[in-house]
C-alpha cells in the first residue's frame, strides 16, 4: 500500500518536473556542451546555412503557338562552399498538359514531372527547361501556374555534424588574440564594478535606513536603474557624455572645468598628475564601469537595507547607553552584520559583472580599451563571424566561471560548517 | 571642543549649501539661463557666514523668521546684485536656502557640546548629502532622455544647454518625435511584438514552473536535491555562452526572426528562477490542507489549481511581474536573433535605429521613453510585489 502511494507520488512528481527540467536542459545545458563541440571545429557564420536545392519557376507563352507554354526552372545550390547530394525534383501540372520534349533525367506521369538530377557541386546553376502543348489555350491559368511551388530535395552534409576537430581555435584564442590584455580588462571591469557597486549598496542602505521624509519615494528611485531597460539607459548615457554635443561636456565647457571636450567612451587612455606622479587612467574603461556601478548598485542596496532592518534594534540601544559614536556604531554593530551578505553579494555581482555583455556593447561596443571575454565572444563569432574562435572564447568563460562557482561553494560549505 | 564644533559645522554645513545651489545651477543651466560660473567663494562666504549667524542668534529670533531673513538676504544679494537672474531661479535659490536654514535649525551651542557631536553632525550632513547626491546622479538621465525627446535638432544644435519645454506650442510639434517615431519607425508594431513576447513568456513560465514548483516544494522523488541545487547553478550561467550553439540551431531550424524562438529561449532562460521563487512560497502554506484535499480524492491537477494557486497569488504576481521585466528589458537574444525589422522587440529596434548615425537623438530619447516607462510604471505601481521578486531573483544579472 505504502510503496504503491509513494511509486504514484514519484510518477506525478515527474509528470510535473519532466516540460520544466527538459525545456531548460534543452535551451541551456545542451548549448554548454554544444559550445564544447562547435569549439573544435572551424566554423564561420556562412557555414552553418543547411546548403539547400532552390528552383525559380517561370512561366513564358511561346509567340507563334498559343496552344504550347514554355516553362523554365532556374536551379541552383544555395551553397556556395558545400556539394548537394541525389537531388530530386518534383512538380505538378493541371490535367491536359502534355510534355514535348522530355529530358533524360525526368519521367512524366500522371500530370506530374519527376526528375533525378543527381550530385550538384558548390555554386551549381542551371536553366532547366520544359515545352508543354495543351489542347486549348484559352485554358491555360499562368497565374495558376506559377503557383505551383516545385518541391526539391537533396542531401548535403551538416558542416557541424561531421567529426573533423582542430586544436585551431584554443591556440588562436591563446596566442594571437591579446589573451592576456582580455583577462586583465575582464579583471578590471568584473572587479571594480563589483566592489563599486557593494560600495555605493553600502552607503545607500545605510542612508534609506534612516528615517527621513520621502523615504519611500527614495527607495523606489534607487531602484530605477536597475529595472529600467539597458538599451535605454545606454543610449541615455551615451548622449550625455558624447564629446561633440553632450550635455557633460557642454556643461563643463560652460562653467570652464575643462578647455577641450572629452571623449569619455571613445578615449583608451587620459594623463593624470597626482601628487607629481603621472598616472595613465584607462579613461573608456573607467566610465563603462561607472554605468555598470550606477546601474547594480540598487541590487546591493535592496539586499544590504534588508539585512539593516533585520539587526535587532536593542543591539544600538545598548551602544547608546555605552555612550558609543554613531561611527563606532557602524563600524562595530552594522559592518559585522552585514559582512555575511556582502560576501554573497560579490561573489554573485563579480559572476554576473564577468558576464555582462549589453552594457559594453551598447556603451562603446569594445573599443578603445573596453574589450571584455563576453563582447570578444560576440566579436568573433558575429563581426568577424568565425563561430568556432566565438566558442572557444565561450569555453574560456565557462571554465573561469566554473572555477568561481568551486571557490564559492567551498566558501559557502566553509561558512555553514563554522555556524 | 565647542570652538573646533562650531568651524567644523560651519564647513559642513557651507559644502552642502554649496552643493544643493549648485545643482540648482545646474538644472536653471539646462533651462537655458547663461551661468558661467558657480561662484563658489561668494557661496562659500555666504553660507559660512549664515551657519554662523544661526548659531549666534539661537533661539532669540522664531526660527521660521530667522529662515525667511536670511533666504531674503541671500536671494538679494546673489540673484540681484551679482548675477541678476530672472525671478523664478530666485525663487528656487530662496525655497533652498529656506530648506537649509530649516535643516540646520536643530542645532545650537548647546547641542554642538554633546559627546560625540562632532560625529553626529558629520553622520547628519552625509545622509543628507547622500539624498541628494543619489537623487541627481539617479534620476538626471532619466530627466535628459525625457527632456531631449521634446526638444529638435536645430534646437539642440543652437545652444546645446537649453532643455527648457516650450509648452505654448502646438501639442502636435511638442510631441513631434513620438509621431515620428510611431508613423516612420514602426513602433506601435514592436510595442505589440514587445508585449507580445513578455506576456507569452510570463504565461508559460507560470503554466512550467508552477507544477514542476509544487513537485519540488512537496513531493518526493529521486533527484530531487539535485535538481533544486542545480536550478540556482544553471541560472549562474550567462546567456552570453548560449548564443553561439542556439544562433546555429535556431539558424538551421529556421528559429530565428521568429517569436516563437524568442519565447522559447526567455521561458528557458526565467525558468530556473521561476521555480526557485515559487517553491520557496509552496513550502510555506501548511500541508495539512492539500492531505484534507487528497482524502476528497482531489487529484494534484485539483490540488494545485484549487488550492496552491489561490493561496499563492502573491507569489505568483511577483514571479509574473519579474518575468515580465526580465522579458521586456533582454537585449542579447534579441539582438542575436533577430535581424528582420517585422519581427524588432522594443529594445531591438531603439538598438537599430541609433545604427543609423543620422538619425536624430531626439528619436532617439523619444523610443527611449516608450521602452521604460511601462517597466517603470508597473515598478512603482506594483513597488511591494517586485521588490520581493528581485530579493529572490537576484542571481539574475
Amino acid at each position: 500500500m505504502n510503496d504503491t502511494l509513494a511509486n504514484t507520488e514519484k510518477k506525478t512528481a515527474y509528470i510535473l518536473t519532466l516540460p520544466a527540467v527538459l525545456l531548460v536542459f534543452s535551451i541551456i545545458l545542451f548549448p554548454i556542451f554544444a559550445n564544447v563541440w562547435i569549439s573544435f571545429k572551424e566554423v564561420e557564420l556562412k557555414d552553418i546555412r543547411i546548403p539547400e536545392p532552390r528552383a525559380k519557376k517561370i512561366v513564358k507563352s511561346i509567340s507563334d503557338e498559343p496552344s504550347k507554354i514554355k516553362i523554365l526552372y532556374k536551379l541552383r545550390n544555395s551553397s556556395l562552399i558545400q556539394e548537394i547530394r541525389d537531388v530530386s525534383f518534383e512538380d505538378n501540372f493541371p490535367k491536359n498538359f502534355e510534355i514535348e520534349n522530355l529530358d533524360s533525367r525526368c519521367s512524366y506521369e500522371k500530370y506530374h514531372l519527376k526528375c533525378e538530377f543527381g550530385n550538384w557541386p558548390p555554386k551549381y546553376r542551371e536553366n532547366f527547361q520544359v515545352i508543354f502543348a495543351t489542347n486549348n489555350e484559352s485554358k491555360i491559368d499562368k497565374k495558376n501556374l506559377k503557383s505551383i511551388k516545385p518541391k526539391l530535395d537533396g542531401k548535403s552534409d551538416n558542416i557541424l555534424l561531421n567529426t573533423n576537430f582542430t586544436l585551431k581555435n584554443f591556440k588562436k584564442v591563446l596566442f594571437e588574440n591579446e589573451f592576456v590584455d582580455l583577462i586583465l580588462t575582464t579583471f578590471y571591469y568584473t572587479f571594480f564594478g563589483t566592489v563599486g557597486s557593494i560600495v555605493f549598496g553600502i552607503l545607500t542602505a545605510q542612508m534609506v535606513n534612516q528615517k527621513f521624509y520621502g523615504r519611500t519615494f527614495m527607495r523606489s528611485v534607487l531602484l530605477f536603474p536597475y529595472v529600467a531597460p539597458v538599451v535605454a539607459l545606454a543610449y541615455t548615457w551615451e548622449l550625455l557624455l558624447d564629446p561633440n554635443s553632450g550635455t557633460l561636456n557642454s556643461l563643463l565647457l560652460n562653467y570652464q572645468i575643462i578647455e577641450t571636450p572629452i571623449n569619455l567612451l571613445g578615449q583608451k587612455y587620459i594623463e593624470i598628475s597626482i601628487l607629481g606622479f603621472d598616472f595613465k587612467l584607462r579613461l573608456a574603461l573607467t566610465t563603462v564601469i561607472m554605468f555598470e556601478i550606477w546601474r547594480y548598485f540598487p541590487l546591493a542596496f535592496l539586499f544590504i537595507l534588508a539585512r539593516l532592518q533585520a539587526i535587532p534594534k536593542e543591539l544600538y540601544e545598548a551602544a547608546d547607553v555605552d555612550g558609543a559614536s554613531p561611527f563606532q556604531k557602524f563600524f562595530n554593530i552594522t559592518l559585522p552584520q552585514i559582512t555575511a551578505v556582502i560576501s554573497i553579494l560579490f561573489m554573485i555581482r563579480f559572476i554576473w559583472n564577468f558576464n555582462k555583455f549589453e552594457d559594453v556593447f551598447l556603451l562603446t561596443g569594445g573599443a578603445s580599451g573596453t574589450r571584455t571575454l563576453p563582447i570578444n565572444v560576440y566579436q568573433q563569432g558575429f563581426a568577424i563571424s568565425d563561430i568556432g574562435m566565438g566558442s572557444a572564447v565561450s569555453i574560456v568563460i565557462v571554465v573561469l566561471l566554473l572555477m568561481f562557482m568551486f571557490f564559492y561553494f567551498k566558501l559557502l560549505g566553509k561558512r555553514v560548517d563554522e555556524n | 571642543m565647542r570652538t573646533k564644533n562650531t568651524i567644523l559645522f560651519s564647513f559642513i554645513s557651507t559644502f552642502f549649501l554649496i552643493f544643493l545651489i549648485s545643482i540648482w545651477k545646474i538644472l536653471s543651466t539646462l533651462q537655458g539661463l547663461s551661468i558661467n560660473s558657480f561662484n563658489i567663494e561668494i557661496l562659500f562666504i555666504f553660507g559660512f557666514l549664515i551657519s554662523l549667524a544661526h548659531l549666534g542668534i539661537g533661539g532669540r529670533v522664531k526660527s521660521f523668521y530667522k529662515s525667511v531673513i536670511f533666504s531674503f538676504i541671500f536671494v538679494i544679494c546673489d540673484g540681484y546684485l551679482i548675477q541678476k537672474l530672472p525671478i523664478w531661479y530666485n525663487v528656487g535659490v530662496f525655497l533652498i536656502i529656506y530648506f537649509f536654514t530649516n535643516k540646520i535649525s536643530k542645532y545650537s551651542f548647546t547641542s554642538l557640546k554633546e559627546e560625540h557631536s562632532t560625529q553626529v553632525i558629520l553622520f547628519d550632513f552625509l545622509t543628507l548629502f547622500g539624498i541628494l547626491f543619489f537623487s541627481f546622479v539617479i534620476l538626471f538621465p532619466f530627466y535628459m532622455m525625457l527632456v531631449t525627446s521634446f526638444k529638435t535638432q536645430i534646437a539642440l544644435l543652437v545652444n546645446p544647454l537649453d532643455f527648457s519645454i516650450n509648452f505654448g506650442q502646438d501639442i502636435k510639434d511638442l510631441f513631434k518625435s513620438y509621431f515620428v517615431i510611431f508613423k516612420s519607425y514602426k513602433f506601435g508594431k514592436y510595442i505589440v511584438t514587445s508585449t507580445i513576447v513578455s506576456v507569452g513568456t510570463v504565461i508559460i513560465t507560470l503554466l512550467f514552473a508552477i507544477p514542476a514548483a509544487y513537485a519540488v516544494a512537496r513531493l518526493n522523488f529521486f533527484g530531487k536535491t539535485f535538481l533544486s541545487t542545480s536550478i540556482l547553478i544553471i541560472y549562474m550561467f550567462p546567456a552570453i555562452v548560449l548564443v553561439i550553439p542556439l544562433y546555429t540551431i535556431f539558424s538551421q531550424l529556421g528559429l530565428r526572426n521568429s517569436i516563437e524562438g524568442l519565447l522559447i529561449v526567455y521561458t528557458a532562460t526565467t525558468l530556473p528562477v521561476a521555480i526557485y521563487m515559487l517553491q520557496g512560497y509552496f513550502k510555506s502554506i501548511p500541508k495539512e490542507l492539500e492531505e484534507a484535499a487528497i482524502l476528497d480524492k482531489l487529484s494534484w491537477f485539483g490540488i494545485i489549481t484549487k488550492i496552491i494557486i489561490p493561496l499563492s497569488i502573491p507569489a505568483i504576481s511577483s514571479v509574473a511581474l519579474y518575468v515580465f521585466m526580465i522579458a521586456w528589458n533582454e537585449f542579447l537574444f534579441s539582438l542575436m536573433f533577430l535581424d528582420n525589422p517585422n519581427s524588432f522587440t522594443l529594445s531591438r529596434a531603439i538598438q537599430y535605429l541609433s545604427g543609423d548615425a543620422e538619425t536624430p537623438r531626439q528619436y532617439l530619447m523619444a523610443g527611449s521613453v516608450v521602452v521604460t516607462l511601462p517597466v517603470l510604471f508597473i515598478f512603482v505601481y506594483f513597488e511591494k510585489y517586485l521588490v520581493s521578486g528581485l530579493t529572490a531573483g537576484s542571481v539574475k544579472g
